[in-house]
């Protein structure tokens, strides 16, 4: 076995470079930690898995809780690094037989969904009905899509930030103009706005679910779009494609994130002080905010990553489109890489917010309830029907 | 605190900076104003009055002496009179509004104003709308009255200036119908007020003109008709000669009829009724206009009146003097026209000099007193469409030998015109003269590129350059607008220069740029061509040499399918003085061109189309450079414009010539004109509706390589920089395309000495990709004071400007997102600025411009001038690329206004506000190129 993997006993290990890990399978709990620093192969740590659960001859996947709570797959080197990096500092570990997998269940903010969304939906018929979408098992997951903001916002807008990554897929959705219903010192007010009109099927907009046809778009990356036309709004997202944030009012505000009022009101408290609260609640809010606050950071970061332009010496070779071609792909492909760091940094960078609520990770974890639209596989009507609501 | 309160020091200095180096200000407008509606002329002031479609009113008198002034209104001006030996002007327009407008001096200055606006309403019971329709304007004699015909057949007076109704003074149709004869036929329905005349010699009396052809004489004092002219021909105009006499009537069947006013006699005798161009059935006569002589006859003009079936469709105004008759012959419809006079003070009494006719199109004036009538050349007004404008290129301070040079050549062009003075005299031009000679380029759709003299408040045609003898064309050559032939009937001269049909599409002028040190010119156009000029004083019988470029540089499976390239004339073509061709360039495929840049020091001449581009020495006349840019699999670049599209425009060209030769020369009549603006606003608002039903929408997505025209060059750019390493600068030429892509290439060229033998090389040294793949539409290489590289031979001419090659270069690249800043050689990002990611707005135009302080003489700074897709136009500094202001300055609907736009070197612009208007702004605090000038008021 290899060195970095320690059956030990972290709650009372004091080593910084150790990660606590809690793995579970079925009913059962192991914990045992791994070294931060240098994890180790993927390879190594399905087969320290496999021995801890005392499993033989059976395939397994292993998934892990990442601090948004998503459910995210560890198959390989990299994502194993990436799970074990954001830990914080507890990495749970889901064991699944390879053949009970549930894919659908992986993906952003999809782990607490998983009970109660099904007991929710009225009709669950209707799941069982629609095809569902096979989805293989990504060899490089990324998050394509993820809800930003979320405390800062009006509870009826959604800021949603499309991953794209450089990657083939179109963005591919459709804005126009429409008009909409404001309050205003006149009363309601018909003005003018910008609506998404279509989803190309297949594009990344639609794949994220967070995008509805005639949700009204408000802000483009932080950018009010109030009295801009359509040309206008259209040529900043394609300016910004490489990492757009839209803020939408969704047409359907059933399915929205709502806060109570009791966590709204206190989400402007520092962290400092939620130490001293006992309501998990109230630390997970301002974590969340230590997140919105430190988004735009992340945001200028990453800009600049995206931005780098390629500059080709020919001071010998002639140049040809091929060649060129080739290098942008390749310079695109370490761009990832560089951003996938970039992203460890800036969770690196939050948990010391993160880390206060710690001990009530699971719980808060599993209380926070999200829009069943973000899961590929759910029935659209069924979701439609079913106004879920976090409670906190 | 206090670094934060030193830090708000500097920058408030900067804001007063800011205030001392720039400013927004529209100057004014050069060419011909867009859609003329009205014409009025003051033989007072000499001063000359045109109201527009889009409610504009501009004022001419002498060169350099002009005014204008907008109504709230978006209402078309119908008729503007000025009141008789005052500075006053009323307007009518399509919404039955009338304005007042005045010249009032201030500082020395005259500025036009309105004082005043009036709706009439009538006395109380008519309630009918059209009984207040006002359909014709009398301004007395007196100064104090206006008398307001109406639909209703009523005319009303009103008091001016304050617009009061005088009540007891109006004359009711009732009045009139009173006292009608019996026998007269048409007395049950007179119509409405068509024309109202004063008598010239007893301002009493006034003539009313009524549409079903009666003429009334009133008297204003004892308010009753003194006589009636039973005209039962539908009246379209009305003249009162001079003297009194006699009163001229026209109508609609293409007569006239001259009525003597026998004094003592009660009825009227009609002396003569004429057809003029008669036996067949002929269009109406609009207006008829007699004036006398000292010694002769006097000259009759009128306009209309052509047989209706073989002529219909010319414009023509018909001048008859003596034995003379001409039917001038005007290439669009006539708006109005009135005849200068000579003599003591420009009196009303002196001969006729000049005829000033208002087409839709231009202003045509005829001098009446040399033999021939020859056309008096405009110093103003000009139309710049007579050929649609295709591109434009300004450059400032043209040194005085070529611009004496370049009038040289203009002015062996101008021969045929007449050598009498500009006969429009008022006013007085009190601007400084300008502080340089500064030349505008257009370039035309019919393969010619006119040369204006840009340095004043005229916009005058210096020289016109014709492209299209180079070519052998394959035109019909039987214009059938050419002379009439010797005894025609009727004797038909065409005149104006107003001609948008251009015979082939492919000679349009894309690109222009002019040295105007070495007076080496390249213009390039829709099919490919780039042809080299240089100026020559003497004609000159050449060849063209004729060199293909293939642009493709073996690129297979491509098919072109737009049109044909041009076919260069083989035998020498003998050029007039002025620019003349040497060499042409002709791209393979013959797509347009679409960048070009000439370097008058290094002999060459790069161009780019939306396959590649290539660099021409012109002096060894040889290829140095040719790079495809082309995607292989964009289809759309490779096969260029469609040529079923091309079978279409040719079409639609020929049916409008065929629309053109049958047009009816509508009337333009008062009621069934807004009618029809009624009905045609109607319509478009049920089309917006329409819109609105089914809005458009717009996809959103990334820019990829596989888009179509990426390959396409914008732009191209030669610099002396450091392209290889930091010690060395080295001649290099830069291009940008439209999927964001920069290339840069090393270019060797031999020492003077060697320059004419030894083989030129271009060897590629950089390429950048823009990340965002927005379009590069202009780059700019800054020297190491952080200011832009001078134009080529600019060094030489002008010691003080030579480049700092000690400090690092650095290279600006502008796409039309962003703008960034890559050090050289080494080619790393150091600045960026975002623009379309913040506010949507994309960079249209670009241009560098010095900006001097209002201040203090001796500062200044290079700026970066650029226009937005949303028509605001933008300075940035350099290097630092810092906003430093934004103006709005064109409609974001205007797409052509804002493609049209050209920057000067000295903070200026223009754009075309209309196809044929230029609107000139200045961005400088110190250029500013504005009307100055003083209309004094008659003396009593």
């Amino acid at each position: 076995m290899n060195r970095s993997f320690n059956k030990s006993q972290p709650l009372r290990h004091t080593d910084c470079d150790a990660v606590e890990v809690k793995s579970k399978y079925g009913a059962e709990f192991r914990r045992f930690s791994v070294n931060r620093v240098k994890p180790g192969k993927f390879e190594e740590f399905y087969k320290l898995i496999l021995h801890i659960h005392r499993l033989a001859n059976i395939e397994v996947m292993i998934g892990y809780a990442d601090t948004h709570g998503d459910f995210l797959p560890i198959n390989n080197d990299e994502n194993f690094s990436k799970a074990v990096d954001s830990a914080h500092p507890l990495l749970r570990v889901f064991v699944q037989r390879r053949e009970e997998v549930d894919y659908t269940t992986f993906g952003t903010n999809t782990l607490t969904r998983k009970k109660k969304a099904v007991v929710t939906l009225r009709n669950s018929d209707i799941n069982r009905k629609r095809p569902r979408v096979p989805i293989g098992m990504p060899q490089d997951f990324r998050p394509v899509s993820s809800i930003i903001d979320v405390d800062i916002l009006p509870e009826s807008h959604r800021r949603v930030r499309l991953y794209r990554h450089g990657s083939d897929k179109p963005l591919g959705f459709y804005i126009r103009d429409g008009t909409s219903v404001r309050v205003t010192s006149h009363g309601l007010e018909k003005v003018f706005g910008i609506f998404i009109s279509r989803m190309v099927p297949g594009g990344l907009a639609e794949s994220t679910g967070l995008l509805a046809v005639n949700d009204e778009v408000l802000e483009v990356n932080g950018i009010e779009v109030t009295g801009k036309s359509l040309d206008q709004v259209t040529d900043m997202m394609i300016a910004n494609s490489h990492n757009l944030i839209v803020t939408v009012k969704p047409v359907n505000q059933r399915n929205n994130v709502v806060r109570s009022s009791r966590i709204s009101g206190s989400s402007g408290q520092s962290s400092d002080s939620s130490g001293s609260i006992s309501n998990p609640s109230l630390s997970v809010a301002s974590a969340r905010e230590a997140t919105s606050v430190a988004h735009h950071n992340y945001h200028d970061d990453l800009e600049s990553d995206e931005d780098t332009d390629i500059v080709i010496e020919n001071s010998l070779k002639r140049p040809s489109l091929r060649s060129n071609a080739s290098l942008a792909s390749n310079a695109s492909r370490t761009h990832h890489i560089s951003l996938s760091h970039q992203l460890h940094r800036d969770l690196n960078l939050n948990n010391p917010a993160l880390r206060h609520s710690n001990g009530s990770l699971h719980k808060i974890l599993s209380s926070l309830k999200t829009d069943p639209r973000h899961s590929l596989a759910l029935p659209k009507g069924g979701v439609e029907e079913d106004g879920t609501v976090i409670t906190l | 605190t206090m670094k934060r309160f030193r830090r708000h020091g500097t920058e408030s200095q900067r804001d007063r900076l800011k205030q001392e180096l720039f400013q927004f200000t529209k100057t004014v407008e050069h060419g011909f104003p867009h859609q003329p509606s009205a014409l009025g002329y003051s033989s007072s002031l000499q001063l000359m009055a045109i109201g527009t479609r889009s409610g504009a009113i501009k004022l001419y008198g002498a060169p350099g002496v002009e005014f204008m002034g907008l109504h709230d209104e978006n209402a078309a001006v119908t008729q503007v009179f000025f009141m008789p030996h005052q500075v006053e002007l009323v307007t009518l327009l399509d919404d039955n509004s009338l304005h007042m407008w005045t010249l009032q001096s201030h500082k020395g200055l005259s500025e036009l104003l309105e004082i005043g606006r009036f709706l009439l309403t009538g006395p109380p019971g008519y309630t009918d709308i059209s009984v207040t329709r006002v359909t014709a304007v009398l301004t007395h004699s007196s100064g104090e009255l206006l008398l307001l015909g109406t639909e209703g057949g009523h005319v009303f007076i009103v008091e001016v200036p304050g617009f009061r109704e005088l009540e007891e003074m109006n004359i009711s149709l009732d009045q009139i119908t009173s006292c009608v004869p019996d026998d007269y036929i048409g007395r049950r329905n007179l119509e409405h007020v068509e024309a109202l005349q004063e008598n010239p010699v007893n301002s009493n009396q006034v003539a009313i003109g009524y549409g079903r052809g009666l003429m009334v004489i009133w008297d204003l004092d004892h308010r009753c008709a003194i006589r009636h002219i039973p005209a039962t021909q539908q009246l379209e105009s009305m003249w009162w000669t001079e003297d009194g006499s006699c009163i001229l009537s026209s109508h609609n069947d293409g007569s006239y009829c001259c009525w003597t006013l026998r004094t003592g006699d009660e009825r009227e005798e009609e002396e003569k009724s004429n057809v003029p161009y008669g036996h067949f059935p002929c269009k109406a006569i609009n207006k008829i206009v007699q004036l006398p002589t000292a010694g002769g006859p006097p000259f009759l003009l009128f306009s209309g009146g052509m047989p209706r079936a073989s002529y219909g469709d010319r414009h023509c105004i018909t001048v008859i003097y003596s034995k003379t008759q001409v039917a001038f012959d005007f290439t669009s419809r006539i708006i109005d026209f009135f005849v200068t006079r000579d003599g003591p003070q420009h009196t009303v009494f002196g001969e006729p000099s000049a005829l000033v006719v208002l087409v839709e199109e231009e202003l045509v004036v005829i001098d009446l007193q040399t033999e021939g009538w020859p056309v008096i050349q405009t110093p103003y007004l000009v139309p710049l469409h007579s050929s649609a404008i295709t591109c434009s290129h300004h450059v400032s301070a043209i040194p005085l030998k070529l611009w004496e040079r370049i009038i040289a050549a203009g002015v062996v062009q101008n021969t045929q015109y007449s050598k009498k003075p500009w006969p429009i005299t008022g006013g007085q031009n009190l601007a400084p003269d300008p502080p340089q000679r500064d030349l505008l380029l257009t370039g035309h759709e019919d393969g010619t590129v006119r040369f204006w003299d840009a340095s004043g408040v005229c916009l005058y045609p210096l020289y016109k350059l014709s492209t299209a003898a180079v070519f052998s064309a394959d035109a019909d050559l039987n214009d059938n607008m050419s002379q009439g032939a010797e005894g025609e009937w009727p004797p038909f001269r065409k005149v104006g220069c107003f001609d948008p049909y251009s015979d082939d599409p492919r000679l349009g002028i894309q690109k222009i740029h002019l040295c105007k040190y070495s007076g080496y010119l390249t213009v390039a156009g829709t099919a490919g061509q780039i042809l080299m000029l240089e100026l020559n004083d003497e004609a000159a019988e050449q060849t063209v040499e004729a060199k293909i470029v293939d642009l493709l540089q073996g690129q297979e499976g491509f098919r072109w399918k737009g049109h044909t390239q041009l076919d260069v004339r083989e035998e020498p073509v003998l050029f007039p003085p002025g620019f003349q061709p040497f060499t042409v360039v002709q791209c393979q495929p013959p797509a347009v061109v679409t960048a070009l840049s000439l370097h008058s020091e290094w002999k060459l001449v790069a161009f780019g189309t939306s396959h590649g581009f290539g660099v021409y020495d012109y002096l060894q006349k040889n290829n140095v450079l040719v790079k495809c840019t082309l995607n292989p699999s964009d289809q759309l670049a490779m096969e260029g414009p469609l040529s079923r599209v091309k079978s279409i425009k040719k079409s639609l060209r020929q049916s409008f010539r065929r629309i053109r030769r049958s047009r009816v020369s509508l009337r333009k009549h008062h009621i069934s004109n807004t009618n029809k603006i009624q009905e045609a606003n109607a319509r478009l608002e049920a089309e917006q509706a329409e819109m609105e039903m089914a809005p458009v929408q717009r996809k959103i997505e990334a820019r990829s390589s596989d888009d179509s025209f990426t390959g396409l060059v914008r732009t191209l750019y030669f610099a002396d920089t450091f392209l290889s390493d930091s010690s060395h600068n080295t001649p290099s030429l830069w291009a940008g395309t439209n999927g964001g892509t920069v290339f840069a290439y090393i270019l060797y060229i031999p020492p003077v000495e060697h320059r004419a033998d030894e083989a030129l090389t271009a060897q590629p040294a950089k390429e950048i990709q823009l990340m965002h793949r927005a379009p590069v539409v202009g780059i700019v290489v800054l020297d190491g004071h952080g200011a832009p590289l001078p134009e080529p031979l600019e060094t030489a001419h002008d010691l003080a400007r030579s480049p700092d090659l000690l400090g690092s270069h650095h290279v600006l690249v502008i796409s039309e997102e962003q703008f960034k800043v890559f050090t050289l050689p080494k080619l790393s990002s150091k600045m960026k600025l975002k623009l379309t990611a913040v506010d949507g707005s994309r960079v249209r135009r670009v241009g560098v411009a010095w900006f001097g302080s209002s201040r203090t003489e001796d500062y200044g700074e290079s700026g970066l001038v650029f226009l937005t897709n949303q028509g605001d136009v933008h300075v940035l500094s350099l290097p630092h690329i810092k906003m430093q202001i934004r103006y709005p300055c064109i409609r974001r609907e205007d797409v052509s206004g804002i493609a049209s736009c050209v920057f000067t070197k000295q903070g200026q612009g223009f754009y075309l506000m209309s196809p044929s208007e230029f609107e000139r702004f200045s961005l400088s605090t110190r250029y500013l190129v504005e009307p100055r000038c003083l209309v004094e008021a008659p003396l009593p």
